[in-house]
């Protein structure tokens, strides 16, 4: 556990001494106003909430958190930095989790930015700001799901273009699958029960009834189980194909 | 048994995609060895490094590093060894000091005792004037050692070192020559090169690697007496037919060979016997004015050439 404080130091400051942290950043701030704004209808709605903004969330984290997580490992192996990481004593776990977590927590640095929302909302109307701490929490522990997903397809290819597209299709397979066209498709002829169960693996489906404020315990569940199947499928990825 | 301050190598061979890159290798290195693996490029040294690291781990066979078997205990073997891969890749977004600072906390240092050690291998490296510019602004030169610095940090038991003097220049690869001899009698030290006269600078053995095979394993003073040039004498003078016909008749002599258009000749000694008594008898005896005299130790190129090219 020592080595992934020491790792995630590492990482989480190397956003900040390229030009990357300061470039998402600012384009994470512009999209989300954007969206809210002109998308959202966030003024036309006259209602004091933040609904138009989380209600993009998916969509913004779609394109935007594979661009962070394909550096993660692609990039150590396009240098072959991941040599000297790899013969440092550090376990294949910690070094996984020290990544993850940096930019987990990059992402939330990104996110608590958004911050004049909030204020702006307040100003204007008297929301419920319950709700908005709770689908802050919420977007934060999507965003993670997004990110472990990215891990893993980064762990998987040297290219950062490859492991950027991978990610941002396998995203989007998990935002469609709570779609109604989708499920559809599948009622046809599928059972009940697997209709289910796709809906329920959708971000989608978690993160609705999030963004309206109640973050159940089953929610939670499904992003933490979530990031913890994918980072250990990144562990296992790393763990055999460390030198390729 | 339990075996500190060794390196045992057994029978590891490594396959890449049904190409053999090692094929069967075993050996064992003890504590105060500096073991020199040469080679032609593509000849497993590196590969060989990678599985002695834990980086790559080896088809077959096993190895132990002080004890620690690296297919049960890789860890605590990693924490013993200090490593400059091929090319030493860094974190090229950082500057010397974060990087260095990020390798002593991984290895276990903190506060006053970090500071000392990383101050300690700035110093050791001469990286002063560049320990605040990051990483992907400096010179091959620069960035070698670096990579140096982190695999000496810790003042490991074992230091493997993947062609640290490559892209340094003369007078660097001096001072890094001299920081290997200069570690002190109980470590473990393997490096790999193919610059010869680095071999006969700082190793005291020699391995020849050839197609994943050791096909010498020796001291550098017993390679250089393979070379059909040990014991040769080299005289600078006018050569003429009549003098290499007498430098030809010495006893001893096997044959001669003249070069640098009749200025220079060399006497070649069969089987490697002394010959330069006789050979300055003969100069004294016709009283022949030389430009210089010299005994050749043995010229490696020569050997490394004729080991490694013995297939072809």
């Amino acid at each position: 556990m020592a080595m992934m404080r020491v790792i995630f130091k590492r990482e989480l400051l190397s956003y900040f001494s390229t030009p990357l942290a300061y470039v998402f950043i600012v384009i994470f701030l512009m999209l989300s106003g954007v969206f809210t704004f002109y998308l959202g209808n966030f003024y036309e709605r006259d209602q004091a909430d933040l609904m138009p903004f989380f209600n993009f969330h998916p969509w913004l984290y779609l394109f935007l958190v594979p661009a962070i997580s394909m550096r993660l490992w692609s990039e150590e192996r396009k240098s072959g930095s991941i040599e000297l990481l790899m013969t440092l004593p550090i376990t294949k776990l910690d070094a996984v989790l020290g990544k993850f977590l940096a930019a987990w927590v990059f992402l939330g640095i990104a996110l608590g930015l958004t911050f004049p929302m909030w204020i702006t909302v307040n100003y204007l109307g008297d929301p419920d700001n319950g709700v908005i701490v709770t689908s802050y929490c919420g977007s934060w522990l999507m965003a993670g799901a997004f990110l472990a997903i990215g891990s893993c397809m980064s762990a998987l290819c040297k290219s950062q273009v490859i492991a950027f597209i991978l990610g941002v299709v396998i995203c989007f397979m998990f935002i469609l699958s709570g779609f109604p066209m989708v499920l559809n498709m599948f009622r046809g002829w599928a059972p009940m029960a697997a209709v289910d169960l796709i809906a329920s693996l959708s971000f989608l489906t978690h993160f609705a009834s999030v963004s309206k404020g109640v973050l159940g315990l089953r929610d939670i569940l499904y992003f933490v189980s979530f990031i913890c199947v994918w980072l250990a499928a990144t562990t296992i990825i790393i763990n055999l194909k460390q030198a390729d | 048994m339990v075996k500190f301050g060794m390196i045992e190598v057994k029978n590891i061979s490594k396959d890449f995609d049904g190409l053999r890159a090692v094929d069967d290798i075993t050996f064992t290195v003890t504590a105060g060895e500096i073991l020199g693996f040469l080679g032609p490029n593509g000849a497993g040294k590196s590969t060989t490094m990678k599985m002695i690291t834990g980086f790559l781990v080896s088809d077959t066979g096993s190895i132990t590093v002080c004890g620690h078997d690296l297919a049960t205990d890789v860890l605590a073997a990693q924490k013993l060894i200090g490593y400059l891969p091929e090319g030493a890749p860094c974190y090229e977004d950082m500057t010397p000091r974060k990087f260095l600072n990020f390798i002593a906390e991984v290895r276990g240092f903190h506060n006053q005792e970090k500071r000392q050690r990383v101050d300690a291998v700035v110093k050791e490296m001469a990286l002063q004037s560049v320990e605040n510019q990051h990483i992907e602004t400096l010179s091959k030169g620069f960035k070698r050692r670096v990579g140096l610095a982190q695999a000496i940090l810790h003042d490991p038991e074992v230091l493997i070192l993947d062609e640290p003097t490559d892209g340094l220049d003369p007078n660097q690869k001096h001072h890094v020559r001299e920081m290997i001899r200069g570690l002190s009698k109980d470590k473990i030290v393997i490096i790999s090169t193919h610059i010869l006269e680095e071999v006969t600078a700082v190793c005291t053995r020699v391995m020849i690697i050839d197609e994943g095979r050791i096909v010498t394993d020796c001291t550098p003073q017993e390679l250089e007496a393979e070379s059909k040039y040990h014991h040769a004498v080299t005289v600078e003078l006018d050569v003429s037919p009549a003098l290499e016909a007498k430098f030809l008749a010495i006893p001893g002599v096997d044959s001669v060979v003249t070069d640098d258009p009749g200025k220079r000749i060399t006497i070649f000694p069969r089987d490697g016997q002394s010959i330069i008594k006789s050979v300055s008898d003969l100069i004294h005896a016709e009283d022949l004015s030389i430009g210089g005299l010299h005994v050749e130790r043995g010229r490696l190129d020569e050997v490394f050439r004729s080991i490694t090219t013995r297939g072809l």
